[in-house]
């Protein structure tokens, strides 16, 4: 302020000179402008703002982290605006640069703002409580109290009164003065910093964690190596050497779901028997798999995420050699598990063969084709197309073995031009026209998808969380309260007591009660005091 | 079966009894307009009682102990409690009646309060489980807590001038809940099937009453700090204690709720590890409910902000239920997510 007065005085006796409105800060000064802005509560406060703004399109919005088919289907569907929203990063909001922006600079005002505090706070802490003011009667809360007979130890009486209400306390001359509260503070503190603590947690996690998921046939097992992996992420610091090397067998899988009127199909038990070897050579032992009951098998956590139907077909070529046999896994297309999937038997000779199958485990005709229409398997049946084309050499190419590529295939038709449509109950097999092979449905097996990970520093995370609640109760609930009380000499033989409160914090009740129940307490004599 | 056909009866009485306790109250405040404002000495005693929250404030609270006046009385209170004393010589059968129709309308809340406890308690009884699986449940099991807890603060605090909203929202809630989102008793989805199926949806539900509590608060705050702004604060606009009285009181709601709303975002995302095999994923409702928190947490830090107290605050605490309301029935109904199993 003062710097902005000498430089318009010199201003004006100097003549001409561009006139500003602000004083020339320097780059120092500058930046120190800047961080006082950052650090300000306002910034805060509209950083808090703008978090909660930025965070709502991605709940809107499909994400690719949560569901890439979504993406896929909403850039379709919007041709202009999908590149544009995939340009400014409206499909992974929560890792695009502006989220990210906000809440490291929300961040780093918190500990810009947080830090002097701490400093502050730790001085306050030694500090006495503040002299007693002269006009006790200007406070918020006052109370006066005549008494005759004065004990000598008045002054010590209400000293030991305030400690015992917690108060901090200071007697010096003929007046205590009195503070307490002052963990509302250190629960601010302790809030904030542990929501750093928070941060650097999941900072941890994102690092050094990984998670995949695996689908398991029934029966099956799985051991922990990337290669088991139908797909896997993890974070820069992660490397192959922190799989722990166990192996999970599914024994078996039992699911239930609602056969009554209400609710009808949905599910109401998934429990899968696992059977779980540590360390290769280590004694298996049998587990019990769960929805909200993971396994723990050192620090990697095996969930139950999802499971699904894989019918056993074996199919066999035009020469009569089984060409396929063996459980083939399909992916639940909806709530009732029609399931899609591809049989391949490129060992087929002297044609490869090729099936694109669905899958329903109750199976109903209706007007628009078959469908399921319930999730459990009833009345499982398989319905395919063929295709068949010439054997192709082996590259040894991964291929997603969920979908066809119809290159060098075509599809197998029957003489008036209509697509072969096989249709197969458990049990049934059909011989494909054409002497081309033959194809048999011999039942079904459950799969279980597993999903394996570690987050490490999550324990960090969750401590924090723990003193961040605790700090945030303080701070919300103690009640910071400065008290003052002071014994004058009235007349001869008669004292005045004299309480003056005043609450250093928003939305206390009671002072006034308090106030005027410590010049009650103090007006009594002794011995009634003893007596109640 | 029985037990959920009573279930049923009671919860539908209910909205039938809150509606009856809403006319109730809005006769109270239609019959309030008749009087005029209330003498000088009451107002004097309501200023007093609220001066001691404020330091700023240049009066000062006297209190002579000397007296026999009880100590432990709480003189905050008075300005709600003693409400038919005022015009009671003008206007005497003006005054009656709105007495009348307040009573009336607190005595209707509780047959509705009780009511809706019995169709909670049915509810339970129905399905052997918590009645917290759905929508329907948790909306029934909330509007509990909201007038339970108005119906605690009449009778200790004397806060019968929140009858017409609450009210309002037990209605519309119960009313909600039982046309729109109504599922026939049924068993839960294995996700549900943990501990923490406890721990977050009552705690969801009792911070949820609280915010509704201080954000219906916030907007009584902003009509009546606009009527003292322009000096016109006349009918029922009378009854209600000082606008800073029910900032205060709206803040002490939602700054109970803000922690319990930390926990419960806290305790769903555990439960989410258990049963999703992640913490934290950016499903919808997660996502709304960290918006939810981050604007409480914007009003509690404007409250401590030059500037931003008093109307911004209100504001920002009546966006906070707006945001607490969506991700209740937004996401549930209109976005799809890990959140929208339970039948709707």
């Amino acid at each position: 302020m003062t710097a902005i007065k000498t430089r318009e005085s010199s201003a004006d006796s100097s003549g001409p000179e561009p006139r500003s409105e602000l004083p020339r800060l320097g780059w120092r000064g500058g930046l120190r402008y800047l961080w006082t802005q950052l650090t300000s509560m306002r910034t805060a406060l509209i950083l808090l703002f703008a978090l909660a703004l930025a965070a709502i399109p991605g709940s809107l919005v499909p994400q690719r982290r949560i569901s890439p088919v979504r993406v896929a289907d909403f850039i379709n569907e919007h041709p202009t605006l999908g590149p544009i929203y995939d340009k400014v990063g409206l499909f992974g909001v929560y890792s695009s640069p502006w989220f990210s922006a906000i809440y490291l600079l929300l961040f780093v005002s918190l500990v810009g703002c947080i830090i002097p505090r701490v400093g502050v706070y730790a001085k306050a802490l030694r500090a006495r409580p503040p002299k007693t003011p002269r006009n006790l009667a200007r406070l918020p809360a006052y109370a006066k109290a005549e008494i005759d007979n004065r004990d000598e130890d008045l002054l010590g009486r209400a000293a030991a009164e305030l400690r015992r209400r917690h108060y901090r306390v200071d007697v010096s001359g003929d007046s205590v003065a009195a503070e307490r509260g002052y963990l509302r503070e250190a629960g601010n503190l302790v809030f904030h910093i542990s929501l750093v603590f928070v941060l650097i947690g999941v900072a941890i996690g994102v690092l050094f964690g990984f998670r995949g998921t695996s689908v398991v046939i029934v029966g099956q097992g799985f051991s922990n190596n990337l290669t088991q992996y139908d797909d896997f992420s993890a974070g820069a610091r992660f490397t192959e050497a922190d799989l722990m090397p166990f192996s999970v067998t599914v024994k078996d899988f039992d699911v239930r779901f609602e056969k009554g009127p209400v609710q009808r199909g949905a599910a109401r038990l998934f429990r899968a028997n696992v059977e779980v070897t540590e360390r290769p050579g280590a004694a298996p032992h049998q587990e019990v798999l769960e929805v909200n009951k993971p396994l723990r098998i050192g620090g990697t956590t095996v969930h139950l995420i999802g499971h699904g139907y894989a019918p056993k077909v074996t199919v066999k070529d035009a020469q009569g050699n089984v060409a396929f046999s063996g459980p083939v896994v399909m992916l639940p297309q909806d709530s009732n598990f029609t399931s899609l999937g591809v049989i391949k038997a490129p060992d087929a000779r002297p044609e490869r063969l090729a099936f694109e199958a669905l899958f329903l485990p109750t199976a109903v005709l209706s007007e628009q084709g078959p469908q399921s229409v319930f999730p459990d398997a009833l009345n499982p049946a398989l319905f395919a197309n063929v295709w068949y084309g010439p054997p192709k050499v082996e590259t040894g190419k991964p291929e997603n073995v969920y979908s066809l590529d119809a290159t060098g295939l075509s599809q197998l038709k029957q003489s008036d031009g209509q697509p072969v449509r096989i249709a197969l109950s458990v049990g049934d097999g059909v011989n494909l026209p054409d002497g081309k092979g033959s194809i048999q449905l011999d039942g079904w097996v459950r799969w279980v998808k597993l999903q394996i990970g570690d987050t490490p520093g999550v324990r960090i995370s969750l401590i924090a969380l723990a003193f961040a609640v605790t700090g945030l109760c303080l701070s919300l609930f103690v009640r910071p309260r400065r008290v003052w009380i002071r014994i004058r000499d009235a007349e001869v033989g008669r004292s005045v007591v004299e309480v003056g409160g005043l609450d250093r914090a928003d939305a206390r009740a009671g002072l006034t009660d308090d106030v005027a129940e410590l010049a009650t307490e103090l007006s009594r004599r002794p011995e009634d005091v003893s007596a109640t | 079966m029985r037990y959920e056909y009573y279930s049923n009866v009671a919860l539908v009485s209910s909205v039938v009894v809150y509606v009856l306790a809403m006319f109730a109250h809005a006769a109270e405040w239609a019959a309030a307009r008749r009087l005029g404002p209330a003498e000088e000495g009451e107002r004097e005693l309501a200023k007093v009682s609220t001066s001691e929250q404020t330091h700023s404030e240049a009066s000062s609270t006297r209190v002579e102990p000397l007296d026999n006046r009880p100590v432990g009385r709480r003189p905050e209170l008075v300005d709600g409690r003693d409400q038919p004393t005022s015009n009671a010589e003008n206007h005497p059968a003006t005054s009656r009646r709105v007495e009348q129709f307040g009573r009336m309308g607190v005595a209707l809340t509780v047959i509705g309060f009780l009511l809706s406890v019995a169709g909670v308690v049915l509810r339970g009884l129905a399905a052997h489980r918590a009645p917290w699986g759905n929508m329907f449940e948790f909306t029934i099991t909330a509007m509990v807590f909201i007038v339970g807890v108005y119906l605690i603060m009449v009778w200790r605090a004397g806060v019968r001038w929140l009858g017409l909203p609450v009210t309002l929202l037990a209605a519309v809630g119960n009313g909600l809940a039982v046309t729109v989102f109504y599922v026939a008793v049924a068993p839960l989805v294995p996700a549900l099937h943990s501990v923490w199926f406890l721990i977050h949806i009552v705690a969801a539900a009792i911070s949820g009453a609280a915010f509704n509590v201080g954000g219906v608060m916030s907007i009584l705050y902003l009509i009546k700090k606009r009527a003292e702004d322009r000096d016109d604060v006349a009918g029922y606009l009378e009854r209600l204690p000082s606008s800073r009285k029910i900032d205060l009181i709206a803040y002490r709601f939602l700054a109970f709720g803000f922690p319990l709303w930390t926990f419960t975002v806290v305790a769903g995302s555990i439960w989410a590890e258990y049963a999703w095999g992640r913490y934290w994923g950016w499903d919808p409702k997660e996502t709304w409910a960290l918006v939810t928190w981050v604007i409480y947490a914007g009003y509690l830090h404007a409250r401590a902000t030059a500037g931003w107290r008093g109307t911004k605050a209100a504001v920002i605490a009546i966006i906070g239920m707006a945001s607490f309301w969506f991700n209740f029935i937004g996401i549930n109904l209109l976005v799809s997510g890990l959140h929208s199993y339970a039948g709707i």
